[in-house]
């Protein structure tokens, strides 16, 4: 609350640089706006940057650190043997504490220190919220001031703010490059801790998946098979019944609408096409799992087959409805790639429309083609939630698409969800499953961005 | 070669009259792109269609070959008789009728495939070739007829679109000679090409004609002079003038025709 009304008057004072900005620049040439280097507005948000960029930074920092010093100041004054205990039973009484300060907790027999406790963290977070306002608003106020002494006619601001503008740019792209990276060094680093546990090998080639170890040791259970190939396999059944569905109808229906429909059908119908992307997985989840499945379980009865209630084949055939736009939208943009004048020409000597589409624009759209099919491929095989809701979860290896099995995504959801030991193996080897799949997907990614863009080279 | 010769009228009048046209209209939608045009084209002549850009001559051109059926919302009024047959009734299939009168097009547009399926798939498509060696057959007499075989003929898997423009355009010119067509039509083949596939192309154009009725479209005058019998000029949707070559360009009648090639419209 305290933030966003900061945030307010810090945007209230940057505009008012804006303008101050823009009046000084005009005064300094009596109002004479062209003679000014810089056209009166970039003065104005040369002075505006210097008030909100340094004030920025600060609430960023402020507030990214107020709570880790908040909280060692209150450890610092608990008593010393409650100072000895484990940082989880610390971490405890400060929540109590906070608890107590914010009203949460409303007992009447809370123990005197606790209060007081409680009175001194509600005094250092109320002081933070008002060192905050007031540091703040000064280096916003200081900003202004600073920068306003440079508003000259030949001035240039322009440069300045756009070389101003140009680092903001930057720092966002370097942000989003790091996390990318950290991500990858987190995976890495977890699914390391993994190999050394289990091997690579046994991870790799190993025929039985079963996760579950023994928590204790005087426990019975199993002790953990991690082989991971059955999930494998049954990633890539659910992926082939997906693509079965969706290759055919997406590349058929992106067919007729680059073809044959008119542009009156297309302008209707493709954006509808594409709501089908949009519908949340877990709809398509309840849809598989409430609906699909059991209808081929009774389908499969009423020919005498024994299909589970959770077979691959409901979860496969309801993501292959989910990717049918990704093949179709692309595959239209190729196929609509391809010039007219290829069409003219098999036209002109003589070719049928059925003839030119196949002899002609398909081969031609063929790599942008196989482009959209392995993007969509990659889509499937880090599709989670249909699967989780349809495909089940024992991991049986098999190739019957009427038994249950399980994929890379599921298992990871299982072993993660829930109370989890971050170093036991069960819990690492979902790392490590992810790893496999990102490196797969971005094997496929590259592979289907480098060929979609050969072929958009060729004719541009 | 006989291209800057004068052109013997009696020679003209000779042949005999392949297509003609007559009252032909082409609407766009609700735009009347072309009017009322009459022109014939006889064999063994080329006939230039010249006037300044956007006057319809492509327009014309495709209805010659029915091409226009396959733009959206085209209309095309008026009759073209082939060999007695008007083009535009209702038992001729336009698919059967563009194997009669070939195009080629102002960018070369060779199919994404080896040079030797871009001349193979016409024959194929119409059936012409029963086995692999007629299928040979004729792709090296049409890429003879084209002049590009000697330049092709040790990479005839390679794909088509990695010849140059005067090759691929030349490649186009092949393809369309080889479903045997009695007619060709051109537009603007060499509009895209430098000056010397532009020489190359023309003194094709006068080899075909013994074989071939042609009709070019064209923005350059000296290339019509070179190459063409006779010429129609175009103008504004309108078939303003046509005669014989040296007629158009040394005598014309028409004071548009005056103004065009002597460059104060264009
Ligand atoms: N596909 C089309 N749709 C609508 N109008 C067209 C189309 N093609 C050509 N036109 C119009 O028809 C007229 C003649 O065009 P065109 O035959 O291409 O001229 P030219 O080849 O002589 O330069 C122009 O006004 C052009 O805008
Ligand atoms: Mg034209």
């Amino acid at each position: 609350m305290n933030t966003l009304l900061l945030i307010i008057a810090l945007l209230a004072m940057t505009t008012l640089a804006y303008h101050v900005g823009r009046k000084r620049a005009l005064a300094s040439v009596g109002g004479n706006g062209h003679l000014l280097h810089s056209l009166p507005s970039y003065h104005g948000a040369y002075v505006a940057l210097w008030c909100i960029l340094p004030a920025a930074i600060i609430v960023f920092f402020w507030l990214s650190s107020e709570n880790a010093i908040i909280n060692s100041m209150m450890v610092s004054s608990l008593s010393l043997e409650q100072q000895d205990l484990s940082t989880a039973e610390i971490n405890l009484i400060l929540s109590e504490i906070r608890n107590i300060a914010s009203g949460a907790i409303r007992s009447t027999n809370i123990d005197e220190t606790k209060l007081a406790l409680a009175d001194r963290y509600g005094e250092l977070q109320f002081l933070s919220t008002a060192g905050l306002i007031v540091v703040t608003m000064g280096i916003g106020a200081m900003g202004l001031l600073y920068s306003r002494r440079f508003i000259a006619p030949r001035f240039r601001a322009r440069r300045w703010v756009e070389r101003m503008v140009m680092g903001l740019l930057i720092a966002c792209s370097i942000i989003a490059i790091l996390t990318t990276i950290g991500i990858v060094l987190s995976l890495l680093f977890e699914a390391s801790r993994f190999f050394t546990k289990v091997s690579p090998i046994e991870f790799l080639f190993g025929l039985h998946w079963s996760p579950q170890t023994a928590l204790r040791a005087d426990q019975v259970g199993s002790t953990g098979a991690f082989g991971a190939v059955p999930v494998f396999a049954g990633t890539l059944l659910i992926t082939i019944i997906a693509m079965i569905v969706a290759v055919p109808i997406g590349l058929l229906s992106a067919i007729y609408m680059a073809e044959y429909a008119t542009p009156h059908f297309r302008s209707v119908v493709k954006p509808l096409l594409e709501i089908l992307a949009g519908v949340p997985t877990v709809v398509y989840g309840f849809f598989a799992a409430l609906t699909v499945g059991p209808f081929i379980r009774d389908l499969g009865e009423s020919v005498g087959l024994n299909v589970a209630s959770e077979s691959a084949l409901a979860a496969g055939l309801v993501m292959g409805i989910m990717i049918i736009p990704f093949v179709s939208s692309l595959s239209d943009d190729v196929i609509n790639a391809v010039p007219q004048s290829l069409r003219d020409g098999a036209f002109a000597m003589g070719a049928t429309k059925s003839e030119t589409i196949r002899q002609i624009i398909i081969p031609a759209a063929l790599p942008g083609i196989v482009g959209s099919i392995l993007l969509a491929v990659s889509r499937a095989i880090g599709e989670t939630m249909i699967v989780v809701m349809a495909a089940g979860l024992s991991a049986n290896f098999t190739a019957n698409p009427f038994e249950a099995v399980t994929t890379v995504t599921v298992q990871i959801v299982t072993l993660l969800v829930g109370d989890q030991e971050f170093d036991s193996a069960k819990t690492l080897a979902a790392f490590a499953l992810g790893l496999i799949l990102f490196i797969v997907t971005l094997i496929l990614n590259v592979i289907a961005l480098t060929v979609v863009r050969k072929y958009r080279e060729k004719y541009d | 070669m006989s291209l800057d010769q004068p052109v013997n009228d009696s020679e003209i009048m000779e042949t005999e009259i392949k297509v003609s046209a007559r009252g032909v209209g082409v609407f766009y939608g609700e735009a009347n792109a072309l009017r009322d045009v009459d022109i014939d084209f006889r064999q063994h002549q080329v006939t230039s269609l010249i006037g300044p850009s956007g006057c319809g001559k492509s327009t014309f051109l495709r209805c010659l070959n029915r091409m226009n059926d396959t733009v959206d919302g085209c209309r095309v009024v008026g009759s073209i008789v082939l060999d007695g047959q008007n083009i535009y009734s209702k038992d001729v299939d336009p698919v059967e009728l563009r194997a009669r009168v070939g195009m080629v097009f102002q960018k070369p547009n060779p199919f994404p495939k080896s040079i030797y399926d871009n001349i193979g798939y016409g024959p194929r498509i119409h059936g012409m070739a029963t086995n692999k060696t007629e299928m040979d057959e004729i792709v090296e007499s049409s890429l003879k007829l084209a002049g590009l075989w000697d330049e092709v003929k040790d990479r005839l898997d390679e794909p088509g679109t990695g010849l140059s423009g005067g090759q691929q355009q030349r490649l186009c010119i092949a393809r369309a000679i080889a479903v045997a067509p009695e007619v060709i039509l051109m537009d603007e083949p060499c509009s895209a090409l430098d000056p010397i596939a532009t020489a190359k192309i023309e003194e094709l154009i006068d080899e075909l004609r013994q074989n071939y009725t042609i009709v070019i479209v064209t923005h350059s005058m000296q290339q019509a002079a070179r190459v063409s019998q006779r010429t129609a000029f175009f103008h504004l949707g309108n078939l303003v003038e046509q005669g014989d070559t040296e007629q158009i360009f040394t005598n014309p009648v028409d004071d548009r025709t005056q103004s065009y090639i002597t460059g104060r419209i264009g």
